[in-house]
């Protein structure tokens, strides 16, 4: 069953040249996107800088008004919602950031930052502070951290462990989409191991389901049923992740593919035994 | 022979908790030629080793206990400032992860170009291959000529015209192109590339990979690859270093070192790189690279 649906979404953003207004240009962010995400499915977005995949993102959280198209969580058109409606809705579509330094006030304990979702719907949720306390040990030890961490403060903690908080965090209201906006990329390749196999076990635990936005291509043939590819504000290529890494339709596809690069020094371009025809550098073409 | 050879290098750095030791006792040769990874996770000592050829690292609050580093014949850690100052950028040049921080966003490329060329060619006047004796004027223009060259040598197109641009009307992987243009226009024998792709998108990540590796195979340039990424090593480099906590753990050439690891941690550190070929959960990360290292 599709828990949520993108039907056209369309994002332009007018920018005005010159100082006095001169003529208007259009940046097409996001232009023309659909997709749906079934219930319990990790779908990745991939697309590299300036691809749309932040706006798509701000477009799904209701932070973001669509130039035209539609997007329909659980069955509701979520920019028809009334202000107090869509307040309620955002209890169930919540968020985990790519810089865990920068996602967790400083001056919060670890209670009061996994308790502010909940503070903050607390007419849907209706639980006391002690039952958010309670609430709060029950989640970090979800994410396998300590009861006794409650009262650290963020400066106490690893990366790793800083992305457990915000996970944590957006677990608190017992959310139905997680939209996780490369939660790894900021972690040493270790700590990001654990946290994909704790968000997979996470996932297959709470039925959650999973958009996680991305622009390492291994991490979401690692964690995503199905991947999407957007390249300037349009979707290139979707389909189950098997497919797309192994049969790519589009030449985009390939050529991000063809990009990664592989650990294993046999495949080098450079050293490797592909690399008997000479590399040279692509020119960049076109202004930035 | 060996073009720069690190023995024993020993570095502390003072904190409020007191000193505590960074780099203990770093052994690290890279020949002539070579592409050398020196490869980590956050806080391993990758960083400092790279800002310790070129003494960059500030002291206090650093101290160097003890070691060598010998690059080129010059004992880095007795020369004098003015000497460090006259090796940069003509012996030794860096480049660093964010494109963006390293440039003036008040000046044209041109203007910082030319600037960092004139800088060179007061240590080495055969860059310009112009007499001393030469008017400033006459030097700036064939600075700015050496300029273009270089941005039309990694790779910018119309480089006669673009070089006039500011930072912020080029793309990250062109910023980074105009930072290895100047960084190599003083014809340096070293690069030290402190992730230089980090920031970069995939696609553009395998430009400059293939940018650098043109200088080395065409210029006989030695690279000091730092990065955290393997598949970046696996790729580019010839020659590899493991660090944690500031030792090295295992180096060797690459093909060796990644494909078969003798140390437990390098086992660990590939086996939590998820690959292309890996299915979902397949990630073994049975040994815990991080909390076995505490």
């Amino acid at each position: 069953m599709s828990i949520l649906v993108v039907e056209d979404l369309v994002k332009h953003y007018t920018v005005r040249r010159g100082w006095f207004g001169g003529a208007a240009e259009t940046v097409r962010a996001v232009d023309g996107v659909s997709f749906v995400i079934d219930s319990g499915e990790c779908l990745g977005i991939v697309g590299e800088s300036g691809s749309g995949k932040t706006t798509l993102t701000r477009a799904i959280l209701g932070l973001e008004r669509p130039t035209a198209g539609r997007i329909v969580f659980e069955g509701e058109d979520i920019h028809a919602l009334s202000p107090k409606a869509l307040r309620a809705q955002r209890a169930r579509i919540q968020m985990v950031f790519q810089d865990p330094h920068a996602s967790l006030n400083p001056r919060m304990s670890v209670r009061d930052i996994v308790a502010e979702p909940m503070e903050v719907h607390r007419d849907v949720l209706g639980l006391s502070g002690r039952q958010m306390t309670d609430r709060v040990a029950e989640l970090l030890e979800l994410v396998r951290m300590e009861r006794g961490h409650l009262t650290r403060y963020p400066h106490e903690f690893s990366g790793g462990q800083r992305q457990r908080i915000g996970i944590a965090r957006a677990l608190a209201c017992n959310p139905r989409l997680v939209v996780l906006d490369e939660p790894t990329s900021a972690l040493d390749v270790s700590v990001q191991a654990q946290v994909l196999a704790l968000l997979i076990g996470l996932q297959d635990q709470l039925g959650l389901t999973f958009l996680f936005i991305s622009h390492d291509l291994a991490v979401v043939r690692y964690i995503c049923h199905r991947a999407a590819l957007i390249y300037r504000g349009k979707l290139v290529e979707d389909g189950p992740v098997d497919q797309i890494f192994d049969a790519p339709r589009t030449d985009y596809a390939k050529t991000l593919l063809a990009a990664m690069p592989d650990p294993d020094p046999g495949k080098s371009p450079f050293w490797g035994p592909a690399a008997q025809g000479k590399i040279q550098p692509d020119s960049e073409k076109g202004a930035p | 022979m060996a073009l720069l050879d690190i023995k024993g290098l020993r570095l502390a750095m003072t904190s409020f908790d007191g000193e505590t030791e960074v780099l203990k006792g770093i052994d690290l040769t890279i020949p002539q030629g070579a592409i050398a990874g020196v490869v980590g996770e956050t806080g391993s000592g990758k960083s400092l080793t790279g800002l310790s050829v070129s003494r960059l690292v500030p002291t206090p609050p650093g101290r160097y206990l003890g070691g060598r580093i010998l690059f080129d014949g010059h004992d880095m850690l007795a020369a004098s400032e003015e000497e460090m100052r006259a090796l940069r950028g003509t012996r030794i040049s860096m480049i660093f992860q964010d494109p963006t921080t390293n440039l003036n966003p008040a000046f044209r490329i041109s203007t910082q170009m030319v600037d960092a060329a004139l800088a060179v060619a007061s240590r080495d006047p055969d860059i310009l291959s112009l007499p001393a004796t030469a008017r400033r004027r006459q030097k700036r223009a064939v600075a700015r000529q050496l300029a273009i060259e270089m941005l039309g040598r990694v790779g910018i197109v119309d480089p006669a015209q673009r070089i006039d641009a500011y930072p912020h009307q080029f793309s990250g992987g062109m910023r980074q192109r105009v930072l290895i243009a100047m960084a190599l226009i003083g014809r340096p024998k070293l690069l030290i590339a402190d992730e230089p792709t980090t920031a970069l998108d995939v696609s553009v990540q395998a430009q400059v990979l293939a940018l650098i590796h043109s200088f080395v195979v065409d210029r006989g340039l030695t690279v000091m690859f730092i990065t955290h990424n393997l598949g970046v090593v696996a790729q580019i480099c010839n020659e590899v270093a493991v660090m944690r906590q500031g030792e090295i753990v295992e180096a060797g050439p690459v093909a060796k070192v990644l494909t078969s690891p003798a140390h437990a941690y390098t086992r660990a550190l590939m086996a939590s790189v998820p690959t292309r070929e890996m299915k979902r959960g397949d990630l073994s990360f049975s040994v815990d690279p991080v909390e076995a290292a505490v």
